[in-house]
């Protein structure tokens, strides 16, 4: 069956749950997608810009050297990192910048993690001249530090958040309640696939270009489907992108959690390994949270994967089987990190490095026959004085 | 008639408006909170929101937020809010208790076991800030035969055809928010608001509160002219936490001057 449903549910999961101010704007919100969707103006627009500005298609790669690192499989990179402004968020904020200039809409309103999401509305803000908030925990803004000062560059405010952890959920949080105190001319730009329906339908196939173009360009290369295909997942957009076009193949689909220091500990961000359903931030879906239905604080080296929820559609593909879920240490990232960009000459983004941590554990037990793709959603640039701290740190410890 | 139809009929025969507070419940204790409530109560109000504090409050402005961070580094849960409406409803037998909250805490508790625990600590309604019509029937069909109506809320952007879909299932009252944003916030358009509540009474025969940013006297006279009652709760929530241990007595005090504006319309 289609998911979601008419309601935007995905099985259990989905659906609408926000205070009554914003249900119209979502209502309205939903009506315009479909009807833009529905137009060939605006889809050759959309895949117009995306080929011109983003880059698109981007390459997918052999990694020669890291396939005989791991010594078993063979991987391949879908290099989003390549696409413009260095990761595949763009791939959305193409769209739904698009979309909300044809709603008449004046202002864009963003939140981000990592700062990558922020950084490509603040890119199509720009590019549309549109204006841009950007609301990013405070804890974030030092984190990403490199990211703040390429938002601002493009033109937008970013307005750090101090309320609860200070990061990711806090910014979602403070956008919605911004947004529902300006409704009328505002566009609320969401980074994942997670929020209230229309977004995690409309994000899905916003990002689904990422796995279209590895199918096509795999099968070119190979004339047979890949085994499995990664991607790191936190609110699971770049993991849905390179999914979806493969859901119906007989292709192992396999996301990546961050483990944090340990899923035994309190400090990881596995939502789906370790988290129980419930409501969050307009949706249903997995969620960490105690005994008694409070968010908890998730931990993860990375900005981008630091989120106490997942997209709806992930819960339902893990509960449906269709789906696995495994999770990849603050460790195991960061020997990633290292590894590709000494193999390959590729610098990941923090977030990718979980994704290449699983597949080259997963590559090791398989022969040369099998094929696996990540996502390398993005590059890591952004992540260059947080890794140097970090490895300055680890040194220390060994001494 | 349940208490939210007496309570009504009473206010309307007596030509009066109804005054409903909210409080975090558990803030910033239990203890404190019920002390706070009770006098509440006591000094003039007609119906009681019992807040239940959520990590996540994506409609409420800052005083709530802090609120609510108050009464969880104090074990908050919502049995304890509702071990907190069983007190209150001993001390109070004909009032009108309505438990808030955002959905999360609601469903992690258990719907199948809600309606019955509610309904024995003689909680009257509940409302449910981030649950709207369209998702409410896995909440509601599990209340079977109890009286435990879903209080609804219509806000200044509901346009009028959905004012139909909000009101279909609706119980208690309908709480009409006042202006755009988040609890405590906002600027008021009272040419709108008279609008929006002349709008609703079209879909509706039950009462329509008006609430979200009134905090004074002043305020709760002149929205009082326009509907069936008003609803306070920031502006309480934050005399109280000001007051600190004097809260149940400057808490009863600021009620008791609303209630003589409302009254004096």
């Amino acid at each position: 069956m289609q998911q979601p449903d008419i309601n935007g549910h995905f099985g259990p999961f989905g659906g609408r749950y926000v205070g009554e101010t914003l249900m119209p704007a979502i209502i309205e919100l939903e009506a315009a997608y479909r009807e833009a969707a529905a137009d060939k103006n605006f889809i050759a627009t959309y895949q117009d810009t995306l080929t011109h500005y983003v880059g698109r298609p981007t390459p997918l790669d052999y990694a020669q050297r890291l396939s005989i690192y791991a010594g078993g499989a063979q991987i391949w990179l879908k290099r989003e990192d390549l696409a413009h402004s260095g990761a595949h968020k763009i791939n959305n904020t193409v769209g739904q910048g698009l979309l909300a200039k044809r709603m008449g809409k004046k202002h864009l309103i963003a939140e981000t993690g990592a700062g990558q999401h922020g950084v490509a509305t603040a890119t199509v803000a720009a590019r549309l001249g549109m204006d841009c908030k950007v609301f990013m925990g405070a804890e974030d803004v030092r984190r990403q530090a490199p990211n703040v000062h390429r938002m601002e560059l493009l033109g937008a405010e970013v307005i750090p958040v101090t309320s609860g952890t200070a990061t990711l959920k806090d910014a979602m949080n403070e956008a919605l309640r911004y947004w529902s105190a300006t409704v009328a001319d505002t566009f609320y730009v969401i980074g994942s696939v997670a929020g209230p329906h229309p977004y995690p339908m409309m994000v899905r196939d916003f990002q689904r270009i990422i796995g279209d173009e590895a199918r096509r360009q795999f099968l070119a290369f190979n004339a047979k489907l890949p085994n499995t295909i990664t991607a790191c997942v936190g609110g699971g957009s770049n993991a849905l992108g390179i999914f979806t076009a493969f859901l119906d193949d007989p292709v192992e689909l396999l996301g990546v959690e961050a483990a944090g220091e340990g899923l035994d500990t309190m400090r990881h961000a596995a939502t789906l390994n370790r988290g129980r359903p419930g409501v969050l931030h307009g949706s249903k879906s997995y969620l960490l949270q105690d005994k008694d239905g409070q968010i908890l604080e998730p931990w993860s080296i990375s900005a981008g994967l630091d989120y106490p929820g997942v997209g709806p559609e992930h819960a339902y593909l893990k509960e449906s089987g269709r789906a696995s879920y495994t999770a990849v240490s603050d460790d195991e990232a960061l020997d990633a990190f290292h590894i590709l960009t000494r193999l390959e000459g590729i610098i990941p983004a923090l977030e990718s490095s979980h994704a290449l941590a699983s597949a080259i554990r997963e590559a090791r037990q398989r022969d040369r026959n099998n094929h696996i793709i990540v996502c390398l959603s993005g590059r890591g640039d952004k992540d260059l004085t947080h890794v140097q701290q970090l490895t300055a740190s680890k040194k220390s410890e060994v001494k | 008639m349940n208490r939210f139809e007496k309570t009504f009929a009473a206010l309307s025969s007596a030509n009066r408006k109804a005054l409903i507070a909210y409080f975090t419940a558990g803030d910033p204790d239990m203890h404190s909170s019920f002390a706070t409530l009770d006098a509440a109560c006591k000094a003039g109000v007609d119906i009681l929101e019992l807040g239940v504090p959520f990590s996540d409050a994506t409609s409420d402005g800052p005083v709530i937020q802090a609120a609510a961070s108050r009464a969880l580094a104090n074990g908050a849960t919502l049995q304890g809010v509702i071990d907190l409406a069983a007190r209150l409803r001993a001390a109070h037998p004909d009032l009108p208790l309505v438990i808030f909250s955002y959905y999360n805490p609601i469903l992690n508790f258990g719907l199948e076991r809600l309606g019955a625990v509610l309904d024995a600590a003689g909680v009257d309604g509940l409302l449910i800030v981030d649950l709207p019509p369209e998702e409410s029937a896995e909440l509601t069909t599990q209340f079977g035969d109890l009286d435990l109506p879903l209080i609804r809320l219509v806000a200044p952007t509901t346009p009028p055809q959905r004012m139909a879909t909000i009101a279909d299932g609706a119980g208690g009252f309908i709480y009409l928010i006042t202006r755009i944003g988040v609890t405590g916030s906002g600027t008021l358009d009272i040419a709108a608001l008279a609008r929006q509540a002349g709008e609703l009474r079209k879909f509706t025969p039950l009462p329509i509160c008006l609430g979200f940013g009134i905090s004074t006297a002043a305020d709760a006279r002149q929205l009082g002219s326009l509907a069936d009652g008003i609803i306070i709760g920031s502006a309480l929530v934050a005399l109280a936490h000001e007051a600190g241990e004097q809260a149940p007595q400057i808490v009863a005090e600021r009620v008791a001057a609303i209630r003589a504006a409302l009254d004096h319309n």
